[in-house]
């Protein structure tokens, strides 16, 4: 590792930090030795950014922002330009992985505790990130202006007209029209190609340079930088390169094999996500026999539907994505992962990630069908929303209840 | 004065000042960012009058004519109907029209129209803005057992009646909104009050 810098290095390590950096989140940022199955997804998800950005660009070549000839731009990238079909599968099928990669994510900072001291501001990026990337996928199914599209940002954009007072005029404002017109569509477009894409990207970036300040956190929660040799590197850390960077080819290989078999083979994911009424072209007299959100909005739009009331839906269903930013206050663990929890918490942590499925499931499906035959969809919905607020509201008293187990010094399992 | 030679004071006071104007300017910046959003002139321009041919409308029948981008929806309705509105009024939020907005005057009655039979609703669900579909026959249907006809809302479940006055248990909360409209003999217009003989 002691090798002589080479003079062409030297002159430009003398202008612009480039070892320096490299160094500190690379080849010296040590990350715990004990990473398992769930610390792919963060990488993976970084994986999704870049072919959603890379398609993203490309399909923005051919496609015509407008509402007299948007539907017909998509189906000419389908059918007449060479390989457009395949970027275009890319783009709508990595919206779904960029969202599997994103809860699992998600589910990995819940289980081992990533969010807690001091690590609370990663999260908040995090959940930074999750929001704008709601949106930007809310924005970019409305873009191919087929008959979801059209009628998916209705619903979505008559949500602000919940709003007391203000509501009306600020729908309009949203839409630029008084329905959802072609104004809508352009101006979904510039925000879906440039500005959420921006603000994604600064996310990241700040998600990444907070994480690398404060250290990765690790299955067993415990602070590997408290047991350091001679050098002043962590005793249970490895470099992230070379061993992380070979370690998450492994996990990319993986996942992409599984991303193309579901690209190649089901790229409308059985209506998950490309929903069939999506092929006809938006109408604005006849609304779908049945309108579902894709599948990863599902959680929430269950939330919505389980409220009878519109403002008070609304309100749930902000909540809902609300109270997961104050999650790092929620938790009053003294442990952060769920290995060294208490009996409540090894419960209710996979039991929440079950019905977090489950709601996600119901966003899908109509309101008055039955869940496995057995129980009315709404009433389902119902329970949930309630257990998925009480998971939230009631964890500052559960977690600082229940007995811990105590935290060993070292990470167990690793290599 | 600091003992460096630094009057904080005057430091702050340039700083606030500076901070202040600069936030003026950046309000006013912001004005042309934010109002080009609203609706163009051209879109507010688009709000002409239709014009529905209706001499063709069987009684019970439906038909959906376009205003201003939107559905509105055209029922003759049968005398058997009309005489089953008096008897709702316990399952509707809002039986007697309390609502003033969601009707002109001329509509504020039982049947929410100007001649009876005829019926002139703005099909946008009070909800979140979807079309509902026309359930004209009172029987029994999988939203309602009891069904008496009306409207349902295949996106959210919301049902209003034959008058377009929405159901209890509805996530809708207004009745259907009926729009400005005249009748010249067998021609409605639609987005107009008065009748222009």
């Amino acid at each position: 590792m002691s090798k002589q810098k080479s003079p062409i290095m030297g002159w430009i390590d003398d202008r612009l930090p480039v070892t320096v950096t490299y160094e500190k989140h690379m080849s010296k940022y040590y990350a715990p030795k004990n990473f398992n199955f769930w610390y792919f997804f963060g990488v993976l998800s970084m994986l999704m950014l870049v072919n959603q950005i890379l398609t993203g660009i490309w399909l923005t070549m051919n496609f015509t922002p407008s509402a007299d000839a948007a539907f017909a731009s998509v189906e000419y990238i389908m059918r007449d330009v060479e390989w457009g079909w395949l970027l275009r599968y890319m783009h709508s099928t990595g919206a779904t992985f960029f969202f599997i990669a994103i809860y699992l994510h998600m589910m990995r900072a819940m289980l081992y505790g990533s969010y807690q001291k001091p690590r609370e501001l990663i999260w908040l990026f995090g959940m930074g990130i999750y929001l704008a990337l709601m949106a930007e996928a809310f924005m970019g199914y409305v873009l191919p202006w087929g008959q979801m599209s059209y009628w998916g940002a209705q619903v979505i954009i008559s949500l602000f007209g919940a709003i007391p007072v203000i509501g009306e005029d600020l729908t309009t404002w949203i839409r630029g029209d008084f329905l959802i017109s072609g104004a809508t569509l352009n101006r979904f477009f510039a925000l879906h190609v440039i500005a959420v894409p921006l603000v994604i990207v600064a996310l990241v970036v700040l998600h990444l340079l907070a994480l690398h300040e404060v250290g990765s956190n690790n299955p067993d929660g415990i602070d590997i930088k408290k047991h350091k040799d001679e050098n002043g590197v962590p005793l249970d850390g490895v470099p992230f390169h070379p061993f992380y960077t070979v370690h998450d080819m492994v996990g990319i290989v993986v996942f992409l094999i599984v991303f193309c078999s579901v690209m190649f083979f089901f790229p409308m994911g059985g209506g998950f996500m490309l929903e069939y009424a999506n092929f006809e072209p938006a109408n604005g007299l006849k609304t779908p026999e049945h309108i579902a959100p894709v599948w990863y909005f599902g959680a929430f739009y269950t939330i919505l539907r389980a409220i009878p009331d519109k403002l008070l839906g609304v309100i749930a269903m902000g909540a809902a994505i609300a109270i997961l930013f104050v999650l790092p206050w929620l938790d009053k663990s003294p442990v952060r992962s769920i290995r060294y929890k208490g009996l409540i918490s090894k419960t209710l942590i996979p039991v929440f990630g079950v019905v977090f499925m489950i709601l996600t499931w119901l966003g899908t499906q109509p309101s008055d069908g039955y869940f496995l035959g057995m129980i009315n969809n709404t009433t389902l919905a119902r329970w949930l929303t309630a257990f998925y607020f009480g998971y939230f509201l009631l964890m500052p008293f559960y977690t600082r209840m229940e007995k811990t187990k105590p935290v060993p010094e070292r990470v167990t399992g690793g290599h | 004065m600091s003992q460096d030679g630094v009057n904080n004071s005057r430091r702050l006071l340039l700083l606030g000042s500076t901070a202040a104007v600069g936030a003026v300017g950046a309000g006013f910046v912001a004005v042309p960012f934010l109002a080009s959003w609203n609706p163009s002139e051209k879109a507010k321009a688009a709000g002409a009058p239709a014009k529905v041919d209706i001499s063709k409308l069987e009684p019970g029948a439906m038909l959906t004519a376009e205003w201003r981008g939107k559905p509105v929806f055209i029922v003759r309705r049968t005398q058997e109907v009309l005489g089953l509105l008096d008897g709702l009024t316990d399952e509707l939020k809002d039986p007697a029209n309390g609502n003033k907005a969601q009707q002109p005057d001329y509509a504020d009655n039982l049947h929410r129209s100007r001649e009876p039979e005829l019926l002139v609703l703005l099909g946008v669900c009070t909800h979140l803005g979807c079309a509902p579909k026309f359930y004209a026959e009172v029987k029994p249907e999988p939203f309602d057992a009891n069904w008496k006809g009306g409207f349902f809302c295949p996106c959210h479940g919301s049902r209003f009646d034959m008058s377009g006055r929405v159901f209890n248990g509805s996530p809708a909360g207004d009745n259907l909104l009926v729009p400005p409209y005249s009748i010249e003999g067998n021609v409605l217009v639609i987005g107009v009050d008065e009748e222009t003989a």
